[in-house]
């Protein structure tokens, strides 16, 4: 007996039952409960990379060819992460200001943003790719001399308009709801303080909504990022050429689609990857006034570790 | 009474669609006088102290805070907006569910105001803000975050936040009913050293009426809509002149 009375606890064992004989799938369900998830994950993955390994092998592939050639598709990574950085910027600034539209009072801004939303989100992105390319000149020739200049842009140019303007339509449904998951009772209090709606806007709800903004804007950005290789159909020289592009033109060349495109696909993945990375450092760092407990960063370092 | 009315009511109307919420409210309060206003829930107080800085536009009346006066209803014109600013300046207001700003810390809460509207240096705003800190029995809380303060603390934070703005006014709405009940005293205490020892000029919407007998000056009424019943707290406390306002007091006291 114990001495402290918590004997009742303890007391009359019921009987045990008698051990069920266990199944071969039982047996199997219990191993697997004790194996840590993370293991179990990197299992699945190697059985993948594994089986498309193989499937490569047999596929017979020239991988003399794709290590040689790997650095000329390589050449048009700047090209494609230029465009897709200045277009997202663009895409960025445009939200903003459609989001402010919108929820604004103000007819003529109202009718501009969603106009501008309906019209960018209701056609194809390549048909404006084109309109913007080819269409603005036309309209430039027919409306004279200085205008001829100013609407014949070169592909890139055309390409991060074209890119931002679309991308910048969708979004700004994200700034939007974004801006309004910000609570009333922020604005009232910011209001009641003596701010102007600048001041409001800057200090107190867009830093606030910037931490719901960010995941689907980096969602956004991994689509536009692939989305760069459609700028490959207005034709590009040699030295303006993305990777989808240069992988195209090397393919055809020498009669190695398959694993030109491969390289390629591989790059964006690469690039998609390293940006998810960034990506989930900096929605860390903005939650950080969300903790709870005394040392919030910290407590946002040790989440870090699981992650990484 | 009141020599220099720090706030002036006149005629206050309020509908929201076809209701009428405030019925045509007449209100002076003077320097350093610090009037509780009560009454059921839907009377219009929180409508009250929501039109005087104007987070609700008055249907019709007038507000004078501090030498600013401002028209309600019609539209709200540049001029008007800025008017209403210069109001809201002079006004501190304390909510019920706080409403800190969550992205900044306790002490960036305090100074945001100074900074950004006033336009002070960081530096001086900082030691403002430590010393309202220090006031409101938080100094070593600067750096938290609201989501790491008890809401004792979030409403004191709210209350240094108003004061930094040195305004003329401060106004409360229902300040300790989102609290715990062993949470208010400690805001309680707060508004009671600024009622005595700064003789702030305070407008408070509450049902402590232990706060109101004590540092109260006029207490008001409100049923419909409208003031039935106004005077000093021990005479509206122990001798309600209303049929409503005993009914009342009844229920709560």
């Amino acid at each position: 007996m114990t001495p402290d009375g918590d004997g009742g606890a303890r007391a009359a064992p019921p009987p045990a039952p008698p051990a069920p004989a266990r199944g071969r799938r039982e047996r199997l369900e219990l191993f697997s409960s004790r194996v840590p998830f993370t293991l179990k994950l990197a299992a699945v993955w190697a059985t993948i990379l594994g089986v498309l390994a193989l499937l490569f092998a047999g596929a017979d592939f020239d991988t003399d060819w794709m290590r040689e050639h790997a650095g000329f598709i390589a050449r048009g990574l700047t090209w494609t992460i230029v465009i897709a950085v200045a277009s997202i910027v663009l895409a960025c600034v445009l939200a903003l200001l459609g989001a402010l539209g919108r929820l604004s009072r103000n007819a003529i801004a109202v009718g501009v943003t969603s106009f501008y939303t309906s019209f960018f989100r209701g056609t194809p992105l390549i048909v404006q790719l084109f309109l913007i390319y080819l269409g603005l000149p036309q309209i430039g020739i027919n409306l004279g001399d200085p205008w001829a200049d100013w609407l014949t842009l070169d592909v890139f140019t055309a390409g991060i308009i074209a890119l931002g303007l679309n991308y910048g339509a969708y979004m700004t449904e994200i700034f939007r709801a974004g801006i309004q998951s910000v609570g009333h009772g922020q604005s009232e209090a910011a209001e009641a303080l003596g701010m102007t709606y600048r001041q409001k806007m800057r200090r107190v709800v867009l830093p606030q909504a910037v931490r719901v903004i960010i995941p689907p804007t980096g969602n956004e950005f991994i689509a536009m990022l692939k989305d760069t290789a459609l700028v490959s159909f207005l034709g590009a020289s040699l030295d303006q050429m993305e990777i989808f592009r240069r992988a195209q033109l090397l393919g055809r060349a020498d009669f190695r689609n398959l694993e030109a495109l491969i390289v390629a696909a591989l790059m964006y993945w690469g690039l998609t990857t390293v940006f998810q990375y960034f990506q989930l450092r900096l929605e860390r760092r903005l939650s950080k006034a969300y903790v709870r407990g005394t040392a919030g960063v910290a407590v946002a370092g040790e989440r870090a570790r699981p992650g990484t | 009474m009141s020599i220099t009315g720090e706030v002036r009511i006149e005629g206050l109307r309020k509908s929201f669609g076809g209701h009428q919420v405030l019925r045509g409210i007449d209100l002076e309060v003077g320097k350093g006088e610090v009037v509780v206003v009560f009454g059921r829930s839907g009377s219009g107080k929180s409508t009250l102290l929501r039109c005087i800085n104007f987070l609700e536009e008055p249907s019709e009346g007038t507000i004078e805070i501090a030498g600013i006066r401002v028209e309600g209803g019609g539209h709200r014109t540049r001029k008007k907006r800025e008017l209403i600013r210069q109001l809201r300046i002079r006004t501190g207001m304390v909510f019920q569910d706080f409403n800190l700003f969550p992205h900044l810390t306790a002490l960036d809460n305090v100074i945001e105001g100074p900074v950004t509207v006033l336009g002070r240096r960081r530096r001086e705003a900082e030691a403002l803000g430590r010393e309202l800190l220090e006031m409101v029995g938080l100094p070593d809380k600067a750096a938290s975050y609201p989501i790491q303060l008890s809401g004792g603390q979030q409403q004191r934070i709210a209350i240094a936040r108003a004061l930094a703005m040195n305004p003329k006014v401060m106004m409360f709405d229902e300040p300790t009913s989102a609290l715990d009940p062993e949470l208010i005293g400690e805001v309680l205490a707060v508004m009671r050293r600024l009622a005595t020892e700064l003789h702030m000029t305070m407008l408070v919407v509450t049902h402590e009426m232990g706060f109101a007998r004590e540092v109260g000056s006029q207490m008001v009424f409100m049923h419909e809509g409208e003031i039935i019943e106004h005077g000093p707290p021990a005479r509206v406390l122990s001798d309600p002149q209303r049929p409503e306002t005993r009914r009342f007091l009844e229920a709560v006291l």
